[in-house]
């Protein structure tokens, strides 16, 4: 077959994609185990710098994340639409994946129509009770919602008290680096620390505001805005106003209030 | 000494000119934008530096075995598929052994497949050599490509952020030290200014370089 005919080049294409999809699949297949491992260990990182048990920055092994998380947190889950905590044989908590259960219709359900965008809500969300003295202090729910360029995933650190802001990261986001990429700064997300979630009448009220906001003791509702992404800072607010409301983690936050988290 | 074989002549020169006399940045001036983006710090730098190494190597490699067989016509398209997968897997390891720095160093390690060394070394030099020295041609690129990421990294890490590999050299104020950072250094506009004094360095000391007006 002559070298440039088009039959020879036609199956030479066909030859070198079917060897080039070979190679990408296998290694692909073979690296998804500690692709999955480290995927959970940074979630379990995050959770651990929302609840402060880790510092920004702080370099630790994959196994001393580990041994803080095992040491400090209880994950449970709690049905979204009661408050009440999931018995653990109902479910495994340490296996359920709340992003893909959101997936599955026999475990979620359609959202009401929202400013955070949110299409689908789970049935069961995953909290993260710190336990401290074998009392909980403190509990980490995920958030997530629509902002600039997609979806923004993080962990909002929640005082016992069910309202006081104890911190809050964000893990997984795709902002404008620079502009509302600084969503993942820990110099902005500390000026959460010590806001109020709700108001005297326990409505979700944290508020990302355009320009500097006090500080937590006289402005408890509201953060400084991140300059150049109003985008960003509203999603931020709108997946906050969500994920406090009756449709997230609002029952649950009353329960824990209330002694009963 | 032997002109060719398994490290003659030819095979050193295919190796080493890349790295001084013939730097992708410094004298072809390939390379530029990723050069620009990841040299805020030097395990950044070098991180990306092993993935275009490893890239333009085996590309090459891959490339110079099947240019014999390669229909003229579709031959960009065989050296893309090539660059694209591998560019593919160093990703998907990166992911799966140094998670935290992938986070970072994604968005870049995806344009890999943009990046001008590769496709230029490539189509300039594997589709007309054999397989052995085009494998060096490549490491000798990466490697003199990587050269000059961590000297621009260097200079922008330590002014920037006083840290040479995330060790503190020089304190900052914030942290009650004495240095106060040069947040330009921290900017993409700082490296052109660094790679630019870097290509005029290279062209004073070796003047041959220089193209005649």
């Amino acid at each position: 077959m002559q070298i440039n005919s088009t039959r020879y080049t036609i199956v030479f294409i066909v030859v070198l994609c079917v060897a080039c999809s070979l190679i990408v699949a296998a290694s692909a297949v073979s690296l998804r185990d500690r692709q999955e491992m480290n995927q959970k260990l940074f979630r379990q990182k995050n959770v651990l710098l929302a609840a402060g048990l880790v510092k920004p920055g702080e370099k630790l092994s994959d196994r001393e994340v580990m041994e803080i998380f095992d040491r400090n947190i209880t994950t449970r889950l709690a049905v979204l639409e009661t408050g009440f905590l999931l018995p653990e044989d109902r479910l495994d908590p340490k296996t359920y994946d709340q992003r893909r259960a959101r997936n599955d219709p026999a475990l979620s359900r359609a959202a009401p129509p929202n400013a955070a965008q949110v299409m689908r809500v789970p049935n069961y969300g995953t909290v993260y009770q710190v336990v401290k003295d074998g009392t909980i202090d403190q509990v980490v729910i995920p958030v997530e919602g629509v902002a600039m360029w997609g979806t923004v995933y993080g962990f909002l650190a929640v005082d016992k008290d069910g309202t006081t802001v104890r911190g809050l990261t964000f893990y997984d986001q795709k902002e404008t680096p620079g502009l509302g990429g600084e969503i993942g700064n820990p110099k902005w997300q500390a000026l959460w620390q010590g806001r109020k979630a709700f108001d005297e009448n326990w409505n979700p009220k944290l508020t990302v505001i355009k320009g500097p906001a006090g500080t937590p003791a006289d402005d408890p509702h509201r953060i400084d805005g991140l300059s150049g992404a109003t985008i960003t800072s509203n999603g931020v607010s709108r997946l906050m106003a969500f994920w406090l409301s009756r449709e997230g983690f609002g029952p649950y936050l009353r329960k824990l209030r209330e002694g009963q988290g | 000494m032997a002109d060719t074989g398994v490290m003659g002549r030819a095979e050193r020169g295919a190796f080493l000119e890349p790295v001084l006399t013939n730097n992708p940045i410094g004298v072809q001036v390939l390379g530029i934008c990723s050069a620009l983006a990841v040299t805020t710090r030097l395990d950044k730098a070098l991180v990306m530096g092993l993935g275009v190494i490893v890239v333009t190597a085996f590309a090459n490699l891959a490339v110079s075995l099947v240019r014999n067989y390669t229909p003229n016509n579709v031959r960009i398209i065989m050296q893309l598929a090539i660059i694209a997968s591998l560019v593919i897997m160093v990703d998907q390891f990166l992911k799966a052994y140094l998670f935290e720095i992938s986070l970072e160093l994604s968005v870049f390690v995806g344009r890999i497949l943009t990046n001008c060394i590769v496709m230029g070394r490539a189509e300039g030099y594997a589709m007309q050599n054999p397989p052995w020295i085009s494998f060096l041609d490549g490491l000798g690129n990466g490697l003199g490509y990587t050269l000059v990421l961590l000297a621009t990294a260097l200079v922008r890490e330590l002014l920037g952020a006083g840290k040479i590999f995330g060790l503190t050299l020089l304190p900052l104020v914030t942290d009650g030290g004495w240095y106060l950072p040069n947040g330009l250094m921290l900017l993409a506009p700082s490296a052109m200014f660094i790679i630019a004094l870097l290509v005029w360095a290279l062209r004073t000391w070796k003047p041959e370089l220089q193209e005649k007006d």
